[in-house]
């Protein structure tokens, strides 16, 4: 049952402990999910909801809002080809066709050795360097029908082991949670004002009555 | 492989790409000793003023939003109401407007830059808590950012008592997942607090009163943050002397489509034109294998087109606004002779399509439909009537007179920018925008697709006969 590990588990706990409602955390904890089993499963979706406090509805009515969160498993890597506007006007269409092609599948499709999941997707924010495909959310620039063939080709020899990584593993380097330099973990509902906006005021004041 | 062409002109005064070149420039270190000014020398400076002073430095310096409003930063920071706490600080890094990708890059190659601007701000409107909102498709950026947020915490520049002051606040990188819509700030904020990213209606409330948590919160964009740092270094008279009166600073312009060198470049407001911009050896080096310009989208997809009688006014909110387009999130997306016009306008309406909440139907219905008329012309299925279809629907989306810009040649004025909405967020307006641009400009590329419809063949002889009568009389 796919349940966070006790590692993630704990992690889990230090990001729902950022933000001052748990409800806050599903986004990240579905990511967090997704990089553990490479996909979100219902379990693990119900898992979430435990965690942050909401129904499981509630958990894959937000999860399933978003393009990234994969409900389904997916192939090992998710090769993206952006078709929008400045892609499109130097070949993003037509490379996705060659994609299509050339890996035997049609966009949403998955190839039968379970590599490669092929989606046209809108704007990956890299339009100067159109037309883009994103692997795994790692960019490739500047793409034709014949670098796109050796981008695969690398990726089935593992020639991009280091450069790529799994599916649903976004970042490498995480925000450093931990450590008693936090200010706020949770700050209380009604905390009043904070003191530098206080000790500005009271500065304020005498300064008024004329010195 | 993963390297983005970031170019600039030496006589450009660099506000917030000045460490873009600089391979250290994300690291503190880097930030320290690298740029137009010493890396958190700004935060320490405005902490020895007071929060209302650095208020009123940023209002006086005129600092334009950046995320596509363009709404004055310091007022908005003064819409909190008095005495409510806590406050929030969002920082909008969800971009994903078809043509931009700028706040990626700042992210990317200055994260400092960006961590000391929302420090100042939350200094400013005394926020406990920023949360930084990075979009999901973009890892590298949030590697960086977590690892110059590690850094400042490591370095006493965000946390506890910074600097040896009373001043505490936290920093907190959230990641979203993948939502065009969720650019828009209320969205922005239900997405954070864990629900589907639909924006919320406002008026009555506006984020700044009642946001995140219903408590006062302050949505700003990566490069509007960006600016902040500079300006509290150099002061605001310093910050108003580079572009214009009425919008101070420089812009950051994502360039791409058909020119030569597609980039990113650092423009001052107002004093670049259009044509600089395409042709100028510095910037976009003219157009693809010399062909001629057909139109060129100024501001992110959302923009109305424009074209060759357009390429003379200057990159400026205002003027842009006037000729009934805008500068928005600073994408020019330029399109050549050879573009095929009602291809490019089925593209963005699809993906206006894609992208549509669902949560107004005028939207959610209108979208999709634009979307199949235009499939349907382009597969030579198009009807006679496909044209004034398109134009009624849009009507539904954004009544009243289209924003488009002029056109002389037809004696047609420029509507002003923004449109009328019949929607909670201007997603399905903008919609609109390229197809009432292209109709209104390439009516007759709409109809030769339409008429060049192959005729139905007749057969000879008719395959059945169909009894006459029958139940219904």
């Amino acid at each position: 049952m796919p349940r966070f590990t006790p590692d993630n588990e704990l992690l889990a706990q230090k990001i729902i402990a950022r933000y001052p409602r748990p409800r806050s955390a599903t986004i990240p904890l579905c990511h967090l999910a997704q990089e553990q089993d490479g996909w979100l499963s219902e379990e693990a979706m119900e898992h979430v909801a435990e965690l942050v406090g909401a129904t499981p509805a509630e958990v894959l009515g937000t999860a399933s809002f978003y393009e990234m969160f994969k409900l389904h498993p997916v192939g090992k890597y998710c090769v993206n080809v952006c078709t929008n506007i400045s892609c499109q006007l130097v070949g993003g269409e037509e490379l996705l066709e060659h994609a299509e092609k050339s890996l035997g599948i049609r966009s949403g499709g998955t190839t039968e050795d379970g590599l490669f999941t092929l989606e046209d997707v809108e704007c990956v924010a890299a339009c100067t360097e159109a037309p883009a495909v994103q692997v795994n959310y790692r960019y490739f620039h500047r793409l034709d029908s014949e670098s796109f063939d050796r981008l695969i080709e690398d990726l089935r020899s593992g020639g991009l082991d280091g450069t790529v990584p799994g599916h649903g593993t976004l970042g490498k380097v995480r925000q450093d949670l931990e450590g008693d330099r936090i200010a706020n973990i949770t700050p209380p509902e009604a905390q009043g004002a904070p003191v530098w906006i206080e000790r500005a005021a009271a500065d304020a004041a005498p300064a008024g009555e004329g010195s | 492989m993963v390297s983005d062409d970031v170019a600039s002109t030496a006589s450009v005064p660099r506000i917030v790409s000045s460490r873009f070149d600089e391979p250290s420039g994300h690291t503190l270190e880097g930030y320290r000793s690298t740029g137009s000014y010493e890396g958190y020398a700004s935060l320490r400076r405005a902490l020895d003023m007071s929060p209302d002073e650095v208020g009123e430095m940023v209002k006086e310096a005129t600092l334009l939003g950046r995320g596509g409003a363009g709404f004055p930063a310091g007022v908005k920071w003064g819409f909190c109401p008095p005495d409510v706490w806590p406050r929030y600080i969002v920082v909008n890094g969800d971009e994903s407007e078809p043509g931009t990708y700028k706040d990626r890059v700042l992210m990317e190659r200055d994260p400092h830059q960006l961590i000391e601007g929302a420090l100042i701000c939350a200094y400013a409107i005394g926020a406990a808590q920023v949360f930084l909102y990075v979009r999901g498709e973009m890892p590298h950026a949030q590697e960086r950012i977590a690892s110059a947020l590690n850094e400042a915490y490591e370095a006493n520049l965000v946390g506890k008592n910074i600097l040896g002051t009373d001043f505490s606040v936290d920093v907190v990188l959230h990641w979203g997942a993948g939502a065009y819509i969720v650019g828009e700030e209320t969205a922005l904020i239900e997405s954070l607090e864990g629900n589907r990213g639909m924006p919320r209606l406002k008026p009555p409330f506006f984020p700044a009163a009642k946001g995140l948590y219903m408590a006062p919160t302050i949505v700003n964009n990566v490069e509007t943050l960006s600016n902040l740092p500079w300006l509290v270094a150099h002061g605001a008279t310093a910050y108003r002397a580079v572009g214009t009166e009425a919008s101070p600073g420089t812009r950051l312009i994502a360039l791409s489509g058909h020119v030569n060198s597609p980039g990113i470049y650092e423009v001052p407001q107002g004093t670049t034109t259009f044509r600089e911009l395409f042709e100028s050896p510095g910037y976009g080096g003219g157009i693809r294998d010399g062909n001629e310009l057909k139109m060129f989208i100024p501001g992110g997809a959302s923009a109305p087109w424009f074209f060759e009688e357009q390429v003379d006014l200057p990159l400026e909110g205002r003027d842009v606004g006037s000729a009934g387009s805008m500068l928005g999130s600073g994408a020019v997306v330029v399109m050549d002779e050879t573009t095929d016009a009602v291809r490019a306008c089925l593209r963005i309406v699809r993906f206006f399509a894609r992208e549509s909440c669902g949560k107004c139907s005028p939207c959610r219905e209108g979208t999709t439909w634009e979307e199949k008329i235009l499939e349907r012309i382009l597969d030579g299925a198009g009807r006679p009537s496909d044209i004034e279809l398109l134009l009624d629907v849009a009507d539904n989306i954004s009544p009243g007179p289209y924003p488009v810009a002029a056109d002389p040649s037809r004696g047609l004025d420029a509507v002003p920018f923004p449109p009328k909405q019949t929607t909670i967020c201007p997603l399905g307006p903008s919609s609109v925008a390229p197809i009432t641009s292209a109709i209104r400009r390439f009516r007759d590329e709409f109809e030769e697709k339409i008429t060049r419809r192959d005729a139905i063949e007749v057969t000879a002889e008719p395959v059945a006969s169909v009894p006459a009568g029958g139940g219904h009389g």
